[in-house]
């Protein structure tokens, strides 16, 4: 039976993770690197990197990080943020990155995300949807939150599922950060309108949060960053919760 | 000895090369690369694949005398050869995406959508799932049964003989995820992203 996944999730900032895991073991805090295996070792089904580095000259750092956690973390690694071109996620690729995720360039421009599926196949192409709540839809918002382009969140869902997306990751803007729980309903439309996989986030502050998005969002997977992060839980905590509560998982 | 990872422009293989040089350390002497020469005195070849399965025997095609040197190295000198994912795939003789395409014929079938009965299976199958061992191989050697793998396609390999397949999983259908003929193998599934399990049964191939 295929298992329920498990991502967490670490923000990267000039190759620095920001946030990051509160270990007193851990000898470099910052080094995503470290925490990538961390997360690996302790039963993480997938790893995601966030690249949030706002200067262009600093860019290019995210290259030689995926690089060296791909030569230490044997499952798999998604790496988004500030992805604009068939040229970047190419570049992510070769470094050993095995999806990458698109959120602003597949907005703007849908053919990246139809020649990129091409190009490299839709499993490694996944598109970030940041979407927020307006009366009674979800629009999709770019810039990491901070535009809003009024494009219906679900329409566009099942766009990109036409265009060769292999995966969606659905961020809730009104739940990133609060710790109150994913927007169920958001994650369920989603998830009943398309035939892809969807992956929820935004908002995890406990693992029946976790059990939720599995059950009542009918997601694929959920990604989460700061209850594992402060080792409020550990992975395998929240495997061993889901579990219990009837959800297959790797264990 | 030598083991070959082909790189014929099928897509990422980067995740491949690291899981067989972390495995290797300096025993083995891990080469990537299309040259013709090097696959032929190869002790052991790897052909990954990603992509559709048009696209990766159309990479295999572009490069001048490559399926022959394959042919050679797996089918006349019998010598150990893993496919990964659509590496696996081109074994059949036809594949259905994109278009029907020819494959390279070593293992009779046929390779095609996986059904995902109307919307209710996912598409595609990603993720960890268990493996069913049906047979006993080479490469499953201190694996046990049930083991979870990473697993990320759309279409399913179906061979004529069953006898070859050596591990199913379950999804939408009983899903064959490996093969294991006289030297040849093949994996459905991604040993090189499959965590510690993954890593052994590239050890078995590599210790073959």
């Amino acid at each position: 039976m295929l298992k329920n996944r498990i991502i967490p999730c670490l923000d990267v900032k000039n190759g620095r993770v920001v946030k990051g895991i509160n270990f007193v073991d851990l000898k470099d805090a910052g080094d995503p690197v470290e925490q990538a295996k961390i997360y690996s070792d302790g039963g993480a089904d997938e790893i995601c990197f966030l690249d949030i580095t706002a200067s262009n000259e600093n860019r290019d750092i995210i290259y030689d990080v995926v690089k060296d956690t791909s030569k230490k973390c044997f499952v798999p690694l998604t790496v988004g943020g500030g992805v604009r071109s068939v040229e970047d996620i190419n570049k992510l690729l070769n470094c050993g990155a095995d999806k990458v995720s698109i959120n602003t360039a597949a907005v703007q421009n849908s053919e990246v995300v139809i020649d990129s599926s091409k190009k490299f196949g839709s499993q490694c192409i996944v598109v970030a949807i940041d979407a927020k709540k307006n009366k009674e839809k979800w629009e999709v918002f770019t810039h990491g939150g901070r535009n809003n382009t009024g494009i219906d969140a679900i329409e566009f869902a099942k766009k990109m599922e036409d265009s060769g997306a292999g995966e969606l990751l659905v961020t809730s803007m009104d739940r990133d950060g609060t710790q109150i729980g994913f927007d169920i309903d958001l994650t369920s439309k989603i998830s009943t309108k398309v035939n892809i996989p969807v992956i929820a986030s935004g908002g995890v502050g406990n693992l029946d949060h976790l059990v939720d998005g599995i059950k009542l969002g009918k997601a694929s997977a959920v990604l989460a960053a700061s209850i594992f992060h402060y080792g409020k839980y550990s992975v395998k905590e929240a495997k061993e919760y889901l579990n219990s509560k009837g959800i297959p998982v790797r264990i | 000895m030598n083991v070959t990872i082909v790189d014929y422009n099928s897509g990422n293989i980067s995740s491949v090369i690291n899981s067989f040089k972390e495995v290797a350390k300096d025993k083995v002497n891990i080469k990537v690369t299309a040259n013709l020469k090097n696959i032929k005195f190869s002790d052991k070849v790897v052909l990954p694949g990603q992509g559709s399965f048009k696209s990766c025997i159309d990479a295999l095609n572009n490069i001048n005398g490559l399926v022959d040197t394959l042919n050679e190295f797996a089918i006349d000198n019998k010598k150990p050869l893993l496919g990964i994912c659509v590496g696996l795939q081109m074994f059949a003789d036809v594949g259905y995406e994109e278009t029907e395409t020819k494959g390279l014929g070593w293992i009779s079938g046929k390779v095609s959508k996986i059904n995902n009965e109307n919307g209710k299976y996912k598409l595609p199958h990603i993720g960890w799932n268990q493996i069913n061992i049906v047979k006993d191989s080479k490469i499953y050697k201190d694996i046990e049964n049930n083991s979870h793998m990473y697993f990320v396609h759309s279409y399913e390999f179906i061979p004529e003989d069953k006898n070859v397949i050596s591990a199913t999983t379950d999804y939408s259908s009983k899903i064959v995820c490996s093969i294991e003929k006289e030297n040849i193998f093949g994996t459905q599934f991604h040993p090189e992203k499959s965590d510690k399990m993954g890593l052994r049964i590239v050890e078995n191939f590599i210790t073959l």
